[in-house]
């Protein structure tokens, strides 16, 4: 593990990493999304992709009660089905741990929080921290942390970095994600660098986007993100995962991310552990192509809950 | 009306946005063909008409300059391909407006055709015949690119009814800029059959916009409209075009006067609204 | 987190399904004539040959071997052409005949598409991603230039040739007809082609295109055969120019036949094309860029990047990352959408292949093969790359026009530039690395006639294409194309 003493060190080592072609990931991302992904390939890929999920409630209006109807959701996706296989997590507001930890009680899927002053990180990093525990203490298995884009394009790479160490710490034995809002972050170089400084901080996640921009998870970003994870494992033998978050509407969207870990990083990191879909409406479209695998016919979208 | 049978009459309307809105002011006057019979109510533009078309090709602007020149070329194509299959209907029009027999209409009709497939010809070779490499004096990489003025606007000739029009509006469009034109006062419906065809030619909203009216009245308006940056004053003359150009220097448009070297193909219009952006890159070790 | 172990790690190992496209669209018959004077006619002495799917060694169809007779007809009919109709076609009608084919070449791009790689080997992803579209963009790109030669840049009303000799290769089937008979056509001549002998197909079903063009008889006339049938078209007297496009070794005959006569002539001929990648060059696209300069088309590319020079002080993790790459390439069934390599277009190219492979390991280069399977039937070559190569080695020298990557070092920009341009070739060269004073420095040395920057393999049909030196002269694309088919 490359240790980071100062700032000057940390700056060295990020800009030290090889730049990115912007026209080259775009091209390769594009040519990644020809791959034909049909029959039985494909209920394979939908059952993982199921399973991948972090079924996410982040709105300002949830409640209690629409947090208990997803997770029953996220337990039992198809009620009818129960071949059908849990999503990872339910991601919500920390003050809505709780109910999520009650509804879901010891079951398989976790508990994911967003927290520090999610989305835009503008908050002290004493609130930021506090949000940080009171979700753990609610029950959350994991955090979804924003780093300090603010900082991060300023150049203050040191303030980024130990706020992510920070978090970690104030983590506990709940995993972390770390979110770099790319949207924001704009550039590939930037995603690489931001992906490093949050492994090197000890993400066991790096995430793409809170989903409140206009610009969430691309193709081509993923990309970089798990080259940056593939690298980072051949020099520090730490193994980080990746979560793909916005945007991420349907099962060929879905289907696009997987292909692109597959042949990337490869069956080590397809699996939930290691890669996370962020999303809201992506499960009753995987729900409904499953569905239509099986029958041979489109279906009806009514066939699903809406939560 | 023919053996009974009555006929579903066309309402001319303006093109903004790559809708068809009839103007705000809720005006239109009478056009008459060339013989003085009644032929339609055309919509009578207003300014806020013209407005809400400079705000729309301002807005398509930087989108039609981003897609390939490629795919521009594609897009005038498919207009000409739109013009061919009205080819009847066009000439039927141009015959009525300008007092054309019908196989002069025709004529001009292909006319027009061919040169909206000049026209589509011409955006990937624009860079090339007007851009290129300057071997400067010293080690640097050094090259001149064409780009498009913006927003153009267009007074469309008075007379020609389609041809001019054509050749007005494509210049600008296939460098790159978007258009607002004012249609010719007496003779406007062979451009609003235009402008309906671009809906059904992959022509994005905002790229052409046609506006009917008052010349007088609206093109003062194009020409003191500071987002407007360039302006074609083929349908103006004398004194008026000069009054005009002295309006559209306080912005510093990019104005052009008619010529009557605009009815051959010549790239009068194209290098109009065309401006040159020159790169330097150092080169060594 | 647990940590697990790397080593465990398989690429690719959501393992895709078999993804095949269907062949039915292509609805080959059974025999094609030659295409003369507009119409499809029996060859003079009624001679035939199989052209084969490479993949499966299956007989696609049978197509007309065309003799010196056969050949005259050909010519005669692009003259009368020429003098009776096309030069008496203006620009703008030339211009919507052009714009026509291009069109229905998109209309048609699905079955063309197939019929290529039925023919040639190469993946549908390849044929119908780049080479169809790149077919109908360059009618389309020269439909323009038709109507408006005055302003290329020769002069005022500038006039056509004449009749055109065009022999093309079998590795870009359609793309090479294109790239032929849009200029000349702009320009206003007439053409005769002559499609490689393994890969006739396309050329015929564009015949049946220009048909359904109701582009004039004679206009083009399309004769299939052997070698034989490209020199009786070299030889013909009726012919004003030739244009070549294959080995050097053929364009050097060519050349030599025609210097008598004085015949017009481009030549489009063979390669050894550097990679040159710095230690600043971004590092997964240029992974990429290598792999596709090279394993691209199964390597049947004239300016393929057979070469890799590559900074010494990067050598090493480069190679390393380039091999579990090459790992990762998808050889099989072209028709499969999800292959990445294809067949070896022919069993000669395949044994020319393997003889100079064989060569590489002699001489001591270190060899990475792929370990994917080969199938049973058909003409297939694992990709390849070869380690610790010298300057002097054949495989450094010699055109293999195969997945065979070639892998040598320099240290400093003068060093690389130097190695690129040490070989006769002078074809196409890429260039990796952030610094952009570099790359430029470094491309205004190079013998070549296209550097690409940070990418490869990129076509345009306004980006004129061509070489220096004996990878030939005269440039297909852009403006500077039509020179070779107007007298000027």
């Amino acid at each position: 593990m490359p240790a980071v003493e100062s700032e000057t060190q940390l700056r060295a080592l990020l800009t030290a990493l090889s730049g990115v072609d912007a026209v080259g990931v775009e091209a390769r991302a594009a040519k990644l999304a020809t791959r034909s992904i049909k029959k039985s390939t494909k209920m394979k890929a939908i059952d993982l992709a199921i399973s991948m999920v972090d079924l996410t409630t982040l709105e300002g209006a949830d409640t209690p009660g629409r947090v208990r109807s997803l997770c029953a959701k996220a337990l039992r996706p198809d009620p009818r089905d129960s071949s059908v296989p849990s999503v990872a997590a339910v991601c919500v507001y920390p003050d809505l741990v709780a109910p999520a930890r009650s509804a879901l009680g010891t079951a398989s899927v976790a508990v994911a929080s967003v927290a520090t002053a999610f989305p835009s990180g503008r908050a002290s990093l004493n609130v930021k921290l506090l949000d940080v525990r009171e979700a753990v203490e609610a029950g959350a298995d994991e955090i979804d942390m924003v780093i300090d884009r603010g900082a991060f394009l300023s150049g203050r790479l040191g303030q980024v970095f130990d706020e992510v160490v920070a978090v970690k710490e104030a983590c506990g034995e709940a995993h972390l994600k770390v979110i770099l809002e790319t949207g924001e972050l704009v550039t590939y170089d930037n995603v690489r660098r931001a992906s490093w400084l949050a492994m090197l901080g000890g993400a066991d996640f790096i995430k793409t986007s809170t989903g409140k921009v206009s610009v969430n998870a691309t193709p081509p970003v993923a990309l970089v993100m798990l080259e940056a994870v593939r690298d980072f494992a051949e020099t520090t033998g730490r193994i980080v995962g990746v979560k793909v978050a916005g945007g991420i509407r349907n099962t060929k969207d879905a289907m696009k991310y997987l292909v692109l870990v597959n042949e990337t990083v490869g069956s080590t990191w397809l699996t939930p552990e290691l890669f996370r879909f962020g999303a809201s409406s992506l499960l009753n479209d995987l729900l409904m192509q499953r569905l239509k695998q099986q029958r041979g016919a489109y279906v009806r979208p009514d066939e699903f809950s809406g939560d | 009306m023919s053996d009974g049978r009555l006929d579903v009459r066309k309402t001319y309307k303006l093109l903004i946005n790559g809708a068809f809105p009839r103007s705000e002011s809720g005006r239109s006057y009478e056009v008459a063909a060339a013989s003085g019979e009644f032929l339609a109510n055309v919509a009578q533009g207003s300014r806020k008409d013209l407005r809400d078309a400079v705000a729309a090709a301002r807005s398509a602007q930087a989108k039609w300059w981003g897609s390939s020149a490629y795919n521009r070329g594609q897009v005038i194509y498919r207009l000409a391909e739109m013009a061919e299959s009205r080819r009847d209907e066009l000439a039927e029009h141009v015959a009525l407006a300008e007092g054309l027999s019908t196989k002069k209409a025709q004529r001009s009709v292909d006319r027009a055709i061919d040169r909206m497939v000049w026209y589509a010809g011409w955006t990937d070779k624009i860079a090339q015949v007007f851009g290129g490499a300057n071997p400067v004096a010293g080690p640097f990489f050094n090259f001149s690119l064409p780009t498009p003025s913006g927003v153009v606007g267009v007074v469309a000739s008075q007379d020609s009814s389609l041809e001019g029009f054509i050749d007005e509006v494509l210049a600008p469009i296939c460098a790159g800029n978007t258009v607002v034109v004012v249609a010719s006062e007496r003779r406007p419906t062979p451009s609003i059959l235009i402008g309906e065809m671009t809906a059904t030619s992959d022509f994005p909203a905002g790229v052409l916009n046609i506006v009917t009216g008052f010349t007088k009245e609206l093109a003062a308006v194009l020409a003191s409209h500071e987002d407007v940056d360039g302006i074609d004053l083929a349908g103006v003359d004398g004194d008026e075009a000069s009054e005009l150009s002295i309006t559209a220097a306080a912005s510093i448009k990019r104005v052009l006067r008619p010529s009557d070297r605009d009815t051959a193909a010549t790239t009068r219009r194209l290098r109009a609204f065309i401006e040159t952006s020159t790169v330097w890159h150092t080169i060594g070790q | 987190m647990t940590e697990k172990k790397l080593a465990n790690s398989q690429l690719g190992s959501l393992d895709y399904d078999p993804a095949p496209e269907s062949a039915s669209i292509a609805r080959l018959k059974p025999s094609y004539g030659l295409f003369i004077n507009g119409e499809f006619t029996d060859p003079s002495r009624h001679e035939q040959f199989v052209t084969l799917n490479p993949a499966t060694e299956e007989t696609l169809a049978t197509v007309a071997q065309a003799s010196a007779v056969d050949v005259d007809a050909a010519v005669s009919a692009a003259r009368k052409a020429y003098e009776t109709v096309w030069s008496k076609t203006t620009g703008a009608e030339r211009s919507k005949y052009l714009f026509r084919i291009a069109r229905l070449i998109q209309e048609r791009s699905r079955e063309l598409a197939v019929v290529e790689t039925l023919d040639n080997g190469k993946p549908i992803r390849e044929s119908r991603d780049i080479d169809i579209p790149l077919a109908a963009a360059h009618f389309f790109y020269y439909a323009g230039w038709a109507d408006k030669l005055d302003h290329a840049g020769f002069g005022a009303n500038p006039q056509p040739i004449g009749v055109a000799g065009q022999i093309i290769p079998w590795n870009f089937p359609l793309l090479m007809a294109a790239w032929k008979l849009a200029p000349a056509l702009a320009a206003g001549n007439t053409c005769v082609l002559k499609p490689a002998e393994t890969t006739p197909l396309s050329a015929l079903i564009l015949a049946e295109i220009l048909q359904q063009a109701e582009l004039p008889a004679g206009v083009v006339n399309i004769v299939t055969g052997d070698g034989s049938t490209g020199a009786a078209l070299v030889d013909h007297r009726g012919v004003d120019k030739i244009a070549f496009t294959g080995s050097t070794d053929v364009g050097r005959l060519i050349q030599q036949r025609v210097a008598v006569s004085q015949k017009r002539l481009t030549l489009e001929l063979g390669g050894k094309g550097a990679n040159i990648v710095f230690e600043d060059a971004p590092i997964d696209e240029m992974i990429e860029g290598i792999i596709d300069g090279i394993f691209f088309n199964q390597g049947h590319v004239c300016c393929a990047g057979s070469r890799l020079l590559v900074q010494e002080s990067v050598a090493d993790e480069v190679l390393r990352r380039l091999v579990r790459r090459v790992e990762q390439l998808r050889l099989g069934d072209p028709m499969d959408k999800n292959t990445d390599v294809g067949a070896i277009n022919s069993a000669q190219q395949l044994a020319r292949i393997e003889e100079l492979t064989e060569f590489g390991e002699s001489e001591g280069a270190t060899r990475y093969t792929s370990s994917c399977e080969l199938p049973e039937k058909g003409y297939w070559f694992a990709p390849t790359v070869f380690a610790n190569v010298s300057q002097s080695h054949r495989i450094a020298r010699e055109e293999i026009f195969g997945p065979v990557l070639s892998v040598l070092t320099f240290r400093t920009p003068e060093e690389a530039v130097a190695k690129a341009n040490n070989t006769n070739y002078g074809l196409a060269c890429g260039v990796w690395s952030e610094k952009g004073s570099r790359t430029l420095w470094v491309a205004e040395r190079l013998s070549a006639g296209v550097i690409w920057a940070n990418t490869y393999n990129r076509f345009d049909p306004t980006s004129p294409f061509g070489g220096v030196r004996e990878s030939g002269f005269g440039r297909e694309g852009g403006r500077h194309g039509l020179e070779a088919y107007l007298n000027v």
